[in-house]
């Protein structure tokens, strides 16, 4: 089959390119540009110069054809713009999932097949499985540390159909093994965390230039002012660090961000019990039948006991006694049976036991 | 097998040209400055290219000037004329044109930026033409140079250098012409024309790359971009490049030679390719028809997005292009058709033929391109 095969310059992507011509489709490699990064200086994370050339260097390596694709625009528009938004609106967007639902699995599988190729390959580590009927299955990836089911949750079965996610099979550490052993020069290179557009992690920084001051208050758990700062959106639920609000007998989180006001409390007000998302999903084209599913709040999150009551396009997700702490609207829900991904949506609002309604 | 329509970016090296260049890359080493025999020996041969040069152009040997290509022509002569004739206190302000290679463009503004000159970018016709009384009405009295390519690189279109001349020379204002894809393809007349400095680049006449020809009329001022040992009149430092001056020498002298076999067979061929592409519903023709060089056919495909035009192409054995190569490698966006007021919704192509092409390469690229496209739009276009 030809596969066309995103290919950013890391190990994965590098190894899912080597897999797949060993199996003996036809490959070509593309290397997406997601940013201008004209200057050529060596940068770490994603998009940089480095990266394209590594990309290149692989898929001379591996000897098959390879190209490199302008997304900047198309990325700009459908990722950066809708996380800067996203923190304007007191919420804590996940662009991978807006990455691959808008960019990866729209625009770039579209031209995959519009230029002539049966499917698409990237270096995700998601496994995964198809039904003699041709219904295809997300699974969790071989090693649990690396799995990225959390932000694929959003593809369904037309996508899937011409998906190949070959990695995913593997743990890191043999992948890297399997890299060095080809002579893959990306084989040591280190992993990118950070997201690909704020390599230097500085979210803060990414952030004032295009928001602003836009001064509000913390909240305490009693609804009494504790303080000010300069824009609702520098804060995460869940964040303890850099409130600025020290001399406390407790340590105090952010629960909730509602427009500039910040509420902050203990840790056991972290807790939700209870969650609405929206924009629901699933892998299976309709949601799961039975009960035993899992739900998970956050990309490394635990997966915990929940169950899910539909009411059209709104999920209503309870926890009973297990509860998922720093539940953040604009981050996705995703819903698991065992290792089966069955797919998920993006919270709007939750409850923790002892406060009243968030966000 | 790939079916290269993309002479306008780089030809395959002659046979002939080849063998003249290898003894210089073997046996004959010498450095062409040095006093000794081997020296002469290889002194001898830069000689004889710089003549073959000079006879192919129609100027003295020694307003030859062999450079690295293309691009350090264009340098050393905008900056190298720009800055002797600001010392010399005659002006401070440039003219050029808005479809000029990267090249001259950006050394233009680099001029206007860095270096306090003063710079007017003169617009295009959609046909892909500067008008002449546009660009005369732009020249000042402390003008110090003006640039206007032969024949742009990527819709082909041909200057009325033969009108602007003349029209300059008569107002004593110097005239830089990158004449790269010219050379060879059309008629170039730099004493008639008064050309002051002409750059010329061999690996797009069948020669090897990293070598080039800066013509510099000796009554021009200009001043040095490279210092070092005093080579090539003192205006370009730098030990010759014995072997590869010996393959431009050759390549022009071929394609001096060849030119009224040559350019009529590649007009032929390019009308061929055009009528066949111009067949396809919503194709159309990018510049000028007939004021362009021979080799060249530029079309806007209506429904189809030009990355993935190209990359269609290239996987089914056509090589083409559009716009430049940005650093990571990606197409960027083309000032040129910008330029023309090129819609940039539609894929713009340029397929350019060469010595090499035959008329069957020509129909299997009709055929594919009209497949290619037929495909991309049945999909959608290939739109992000």
């Amino acid at each position: 089959m030809k596969v066309l095969v995103a290919m950013s310059g890391g190990v994965d992507s590098s190894m899912a390119a080597a897999l797949l011509v060993e199996q003996g489709h036809d490959v070509t490699g593309v290397h997406l540009k997601m940013a201008d990064t004209p200057s050529g200086l060596p940068g770490k994370g994603c998009c940089t110069l480095d990266d394209a050339r590594d990309a290149r260097r692989v898929a001379d390596r591996l000897d098959i054809a390879f190209a490199v694709w302008d997304f900047s625009a198309v990325f700009a528009e459908r990722v950066v713009d809708d996380f800067v938004s996203e923190y304007q609106s007191g919420r804590t967007p996940n662009p991978c999932v807006r990455c691959n639902e808008r960019v990866k699995y729209a625009a770039l599988l579209d031209r995959a097949r519009a230029v002539g190729f049966g499917a698409l390959a990237t270096g995700h580590h998601v496994r995964l499985r198809r039904d003699a009927d041709g219904t295809a299955h997300l699974w969790r990836a071989a090693d649990p540390d690396k799995d990225q089911t959390y932000v694929l949750y959003m593809a369904d079965q037309r996508q899937l159909a011409a998906t190949l996610w070959p990695v995913g099979e593997h743990h890191k550490s043999s992948l890297r093994a399997m890299a060095a052993e080809r002579g893959l020069l990306t084989a040591a290179k280190p992993d990118s965390h950070d997201i690909c557009f704020i390599p230097d992690g500085d979210l803060a920084g990414f952030l004032r230039p295009r928001l602003g001051q836009r001064a509000g208050t913390f909240i305490g758990p009693d609804g009494q002012t504790l303080g000010s700062h300069e824009g609702a959106y520098r804060f995460t639920v869940g964040q303890r660090r850099g409130l600025g609000l020290s001399g406390r007998r407790q340590p105090l989180y952010v629960t909730a961000i509602d427009g500039q006001q910040v509420h902050v409390g203990g840790r056991e007000q972290l807790r939700s019990s209870r969650l609405l998302a929206t924009g629901m999903s699933w892998i299976a084209g309709h949601p799961p039948a039975s009960g035993g599913v899992t739900a998970q709040v956050r990309y490394r999150g635990r997966p915990l006991p929940c169950e899910i009551d539909l009411n059209g396009e709104v999920a209503d997700v309870q926890f009973s006694n297990d509860e998922p702490e720093g539940v953040a609207p604009g981050q996705a829900v995703v819903f698991y049976e065992g290792q089966e991904c069955l797919g998920g949506g993006t919270i709007t609002r939750s409850w923790s036991q002892t406060s009243a309604a968030s966000a | 097998m790939t079916i290269y329509l993309d002479h306008a970016a780089t030809t395959p090296v002659d046979p002939g040209v080849l063998a003249a260049m290898l003894p210089y890359l073997q046996a004959e080493h010498g450095n062409p400055s040095s006093a000794h025999r081997a020296g002469r020996a290889a002194r001898a041969a830069v000689e004889h290219a710089r003549e073959q040069v000079a006879t192919a152009l129609g100027v003295a040997p020694l307003d030859v000037v062999f450079t690295s290509g293309g691009t350090e022509s264009d340098n050393a002569a905008i900056k190298g004329i720009a800055w002797a004739a600001r010392a010399a206190g005659r002006g401070n302000h440039l003219v050029t044109t808005a479809i000029e290679h990267h090249a001259v463009l950006e050394t233009a503004e680099w001029l206007a930026e860095q270096q306090g000159f003063e710079l007017t970018v003169v617009p295009v016709t959609t046909d892909g033409i500067v008008e002449v009384d546009r660009l005369l009405d732009a020249v000042r009295d402390d003008t110090v140079l003006v640039s206007v390519m032969a024949a742009n690189n990527e819709i082909g279109t041909l200057q009325p250098l033969d009108v602007i001349g003349p029209a300059l020379a008569r107002r004593q204002v110097p005239l830089h012409t990158d004449a790269v894809q010219a050379f060879g393809r059309t008629h170039l007349d730099i004493t008639g024309w008064s050309l002051g400095a002409v750059s010329l680049s061999a690996h797009k006449i069948n020669g090897p790359k990293g070598v080039g020809v800066w013509v510099q009329a000796r009554d021009l001022p200009v001043q040095s971009l490279l210092h070092g040992g005093g080579q090539e009149r003192g205006i370009r430092s730098g030990t010759f490049n014995a072997a590869g001056i010996v393959g431009c020498g050759a390549a022009v002298e071929l394609a001096a030679q060849t030119m009224t076999t040559e350019v009529p067979r590649l007009r032929w061929l390019r009308d061929r390719l055009l009528s066949g592409l111009l067949a396809v519903d919503g194709i159309g023709l990018n510049g000028h028809a007939e004021r362009r060089l021979p080799h060249n056919a530029n079309v806007a495909v209506d429904r189809c997005n030009g990355e993935a035009l190209l990359f269609a192409l290239d996987m089914a054995g056509v090589a083409v292009s559009a716009g430049s190569a940005c650093q990571s490698g990606a197409t960027a966006a083309s000032h040129v058709l910008a330029g023309i007021d090129a819609p940039a919704d539609k894929a713009h192509v340029r397929m350019t033929c060469g010595r090499s092409t035959t008329q069957a390469d020509i129909d299997t690229a009709v055929e594919v391109f009209g497949d290619c496209v037929k495909r991309l739009r049945d999909a959608g276009g290939g739109y992000l």
